[in-house]
């Protein structure tokens, strides 16, 4: 219910929450973004002093007070321990690596402590994906948290927001804080499967050529790309260990190749062209070809290699996205 | 929420692994073992064997024993419990459970949730050690364990950590918590238990006098060196022989036990003038009974205390808490002169049937005197022409017992020359009583208190003569003169004593001097804080209105000022910037008020290019800073010569 009227009043939860979305560079949880309330453990502690208290008052126990208030004053100190644990964390996030829709980005979230005393037992969880991770951060240290999101769709996906969290020293109280850092990761259009097709028009020959030579010759193994084709895969190699190996085939010299909008079938729809298109991109990169890509509005000069494939994909992965 | 991954600090999913398993039980056995000595052995043994067993289980990585066996050892256990105690619904067969339950939950401890629920037992069963005895040992004794259970806690919130780091964690929080408790110690209203009936053994275990005394009873109590209670002394204390400290007086013979009767309430009058009169302030040890010991005769009564006839001073409620009171005495004067007849024809009550040579000599020593304090004198001096022994190991006596210790054995402790003596008045017609309490005690020359007891327990006698009322007479002086200078110590054989208790080991006496100084202090400024003191205390620091709403916002204002503080050890600056990131983030805030803002991905040499651009009348400054930041950031450049270069570069940087 709670969860329903933030989300409903934006402005509510960023006044609740201390901040307001995204937020960009170094995080810092201050204080006032550390909540803290009483975990179950902590109200068995409580229910455990009572008990204690009750009985000294009963048998008239000095030592029974002094235990019974040593342990109180132990949970309040805990409680500050606790918050102490989170409180001024630094939160960087690092460079997520593009990656294709249906595959998961890896966002690299570093909690930076920023003090003496280490701070065992840090839950990081992506709150969208239920994504999470333990660590404990050394004094004077730098945490390493990777958060896999899965990402669905192509364009930018936004980290969204992180949930942090400790319990340390007892385990009486539960500290947690929300951070929404400005991280994004680029995701390309699913590639579609099918090698190169017969396109027709002005780049047809070349096309063709550039695929059939691609074919030709064995050079090498690669590790295996979710758009690499499962003719390609070393089957006899993978049975040998646990991972998937690409059989890599050098051709002659690659001609120019154009990938163009036009040259698929207007029934597709958007994405379709797209996956085929970064289908396509794949292939030429991975056929040597010298390509060049070709959207509505939009024209990328012929070249090859990884930057010139990332720029295609990039081009794919924002092609009216909203 | 809608991850679905379960949650990865909740205790509840996380198992126990075997170094906890190692931490828990370690610590419990900590807070168990001091048990071995009250309980059962085999159940301690047992309890002991239970967090083995689960140890054992963890390390060989084989399944936990079925819900079935844990129930039949609980069940065999409990009635393992039964047969000891006939019933599982007392003090001391609760606490023997409660351990044996420590080791059934130890059993079945799965998930973290188990094990702390076991060390909070753990805590439990620290409080249960503190029944019997809250001495300075026991109490660092528990002060390990309570570090050893909170140890543990923190071992299962951080179990990648390094032991010894929990370690320094958990006295961390301990000494944190010091403060707190201090506050709610002394500012916590006090109320006086118990809430409700305590189980009848809860205090069964005490040792003292009783109201009963039957030969053997007091040569008993003797050998045992525990406490009586401790006396502090405004100025000089009177002598030992004069030190008598008055207990349960008895007046009914049965012809073996003497007791002490139905009591009748007293009007108390202060003593007349005598030889001395001292204040004095008493801390007695729980005894569950209700007399207070004070020095004959007392010349003033301790709040709530009320007055026999019998000369008796009885607190409101049985003792069961060590309790302090003020008193004063005086030495050397007489009581109120009066008796009433009926407690006199008490005082001359003999039984029936018995003792019959005691009897005659009591008729021969009324025939031969004119009056009843020669008969006294009389008796006195025949005891001491007797050469009676004075021993703590008296032999048996049947049922004549006072004709068998004066003509047979001619042997006894002081409960035999009480006895005898005031049977001996009886029978030639002086009323006589018997009175029990302790005689003398042992004056500390490090703190200059008075330590008294059950050694020093004894037994006297007072006679009623006309004109001068209730007078004592210690028949054992006679006998053994100097049990009333020495002690008892130089009365009896040594070897008859407790080893502490000897004269030859006079470091050893010095050394439990001082010892006892130090158990006194703790006594009454740690064991005896009650609702008394806390109002003592309150009107010290000038609060007048002690009432125990004065006490909770005195409390919370003082926790509320703790906590503030804690909060700012918290806050405490720990990583100051080191010079070098200070220097370049002053230089980045002048170059910001100048409009050349740094973006949060722009590197150094890319920033200070750009600024340099924007100003290029400062242009060489600029690149000149950031190339320094880079070498002594990022490059090799470790020379502090270039670090204070950077420094003063950025401070003597004009943007105009």
């Amino acid at each position: 219910m709670i969860q329903g009227l933030l989300e409903r009043n934006p402005r509510l939860a960023h006044w609740i929450w201390g901040f307001k979305p995204p937020e960009r560079g170094t995080i810092v949880l201050v204080h006032r973004r550390v909540y803290i309330v009483p975990t179950r453990l902590g109200w068995l502690f409580a229910a455990t002093l009572a008990i204690l208290l009750i009985g000294s008052i009963n048998y008239a126990l000095a030592l029974g007070f002094a235990l019974t208030f040593l342990l109180g004053g132990v949970g309040l100190a805990g409680m500050v321990h606790t918050a102490r644990n989170l409180a001024r964390i630094a939160v960087s996030t690092g460079r997520a690596e593009p990656v294709f829709a249906g595959e998961s980005a890896q966002f690299r979230v570093y909690l930076d402590g920023r003090s003496g005393y280490d701070r065992p037992a840090i839950l990081a969880r992506h709150v969208g994906s239920g994504s999470q991770f333990v660590i404990d951060i050394p004094p004077q240290a730098l945490g390493e948290v990777v958060l896999a999101v899965p990402a669905a769709r192509r364009g930018w996906l936004p980290l969204g927001r992180v949930l942090l969290e400790t319990r340390f020293p007892l385990g009486l109280f539960r500290a947690w804080s929300y951070v929404e850092p400005d991280a994004r990761c680029l995701v390309y259009p699913r590639p579609e499967r099918t090698p190169l097709p017969a396109p027709v028009g002005e780049a047809a020959a070349g096309a063709l050529r550039s695929q059939a030579a691609g074919n030709d010759d064995f050079s090498g193994l690669r590790n295996y790309q979710l758009s690499d084709s499962p003719r390609h895969v070393a089957w006899k190699a993978a049975a040998r260990s646990d991972e998937l190996l690409t059989k890599q085939f050098t051709g002659e010299a690659a001609a120019q190749l154009w990938l163009d909008w036009r040259l698929l079938p207007a029934a597709a729809g958007l994405e379709q062209r797209l996956s085929r298109l970064a289908g396509w991109v794949l292939a030429a990169e991975r056929a040597g070809a010298f390509y060049g890509l070709r959207l509505p509005g939009l024209e990328l000069t012929p070249g090859r290699g990884d930057a010139h494939a990332g720029a295609c994909l990039q081009a794919l992965a924002l092609y009216e996205s909203k | 929420m809608k991850g679905a991954a379960a949650h990865p600090l909740l205790p509840e999913a996380r198992l126990a692994t075997t170094r906890d398993l190692v931490f828990l039980c370690g610590s419990l056995a900590l807070v168990v073992i001091p048990h071995a000595t009250r309980a059962p052995w085999w159940l301690t043994l047992l309890t002991l064997c239970l967090y083995a067993w689960r140890i054992h289980y963890s390390m060989h990585a084989v399944p936990l024993p079925s819900r079935w066996l844990v129930l039949a050892v609980a069940g065999v256990a409990m009635l393992g419990v039964w047969v000891e105690y006939r019933t599982i619904f007392a003090r001391q067969p609760g606490i023997v459970l409660l351990t044996l339950f420590s080791g059934l939950k130890v059993l079945e401890t799965r998930t973290h949730r188990d094990a702390a629920a076991a060390a909070f037992l753990g805590y439990f069963l620290i409080i249960t050690n503190f029944l019997y005895t809250q001495s300075i040992l026991t109490a660092l004794a528990m002060a390990l364990a309570l570090l050893a259970i909170t140890t543990t806690l923190t071992c299962f919130s951080a179990p990648n950590r390094a032991p010894r780091a929990n370690l320094r964690t958990a006295a961390l929080l301990l000494a944190h918590a010091v403060p707190a408790a201090a506050a709610l110690f002394l500012l916590f209203p006090r109320i006086q238990g118990p809430l409700w009936g305590v189980p009848q053994d809860a205090y069964s275990a005490r040792t003292g006098l009783t109201e009963t005394m039957s030969p053997g009873g007091i040569s008993h109590l003797v050998l045992s060196d525990a406490i009586a209670f401790r006396a502090e002394f405004d100025g000089t204390p009177p002598a030992s022989q004069l030190r008598y400290w008055r207990g349960p007086v008895l007046w009914d013979f049965d012809g073996r036990t003497w007791s002490a009767g139905p009591q009748s309430p007293g009007r108390f009058a202060s003593p007349g003038a005598g030889s001395a009169s001292y204040r004095y302030s008493v801390v007695l040890e729980p005894h569950n009974q209700t007399w207070l010991f004070a020095l004959e005769l007392p010349a003033s009564l301790p709040e709530d205390a009320r007055y026999t006839a019998d000369g008796i001073v009885l607190a409101a409620a049985p003792v069961r808490t060590r309790m302090r009171y003020e008193m004063s005495s005086t030495i050397g004067s007489n009581a109120s002169l009066e008796e009433r007849p009926a407690q006199l024809a008490r005082a001359l009550r003999l039984p029936a049937d018995v003792n019959p040579r005691a009897l005659a000599l009591g008729e021969q020593l009324r025939l031969g005197s004119r009056a009843d304090d020669e008969i006294v004198a009389k008796a006195v001096s025949f005891l001491r022409r007797g050469s009676y022994a004075y021993t703590l190991e008296p032999p048996l006596l049947g049922k004549d017992s006072v004709d068998e210790f004066l003509f047979d054995f001619k042997a006894g402790f002081c409960e035999h020359f009480s006895s005898a003596f005031v049977f001996l008045m009886r029978a030639a017609g002086v009323p006589a009583r018997v009175v029990t309490g302790y005689q003398g005690g042992e004056l500390n020359p490090v703190d200059h208190i008075i330590t008294v007891r059950q050694s020093d327990a004894h037994a006297w006698a007072e006679v009623h003569l006309r004109g001068r009322g209730w007078v004592r007479v210690d028949p054992t002086a006679t006998a053994a003169p100097s049990r009333l200078d020495a002690g008892l110590a130089r009365a009896v054989q040594q070897a008859e004593q407790p080893l502490l208790m000897r004269a030859d080991f006079e470091w050893l006496r010095s050394l439990r001097n001082r010892w006892e100084a130090a158990a006194y202090r703790w006594n009454v400024w740690v064991l005896g804080y009650n609702s008394e003191r806390q109002r003592e205390l309150m009107s010290y620091v000038g609060l007048r209105s002690s009432d125990w709403r004065a006490l909770v916002a005195t409390l919370f204002t003082v926790l509320g000022i703790l906590i503030v503080l804690l909060l700012a050890w918290s806050l405490r600056r720990v990583a100051r910037p080191d010079p070098v990131q200070r220097a370049w983030r002053a230089f980045c805030a002048k170059l910001a008020a100048r409009g050349v803002e740094r973006s949060p991905a722009e590197g150094p040499r890319d920033y200070a290019e750009r600024a340099a651009r924007a100003l290029p009348s400062a242009r060489r400054a600029i690149l000149r800073i950031g190339a320094l930041y880079i070498g002594l950031r990022y490059g090799r450049e470790r020379n502090p010569r270039r670090a204070k270069d950077l420094r003063r570069l950025v401070r003597e940087l004009r943007l105009t």
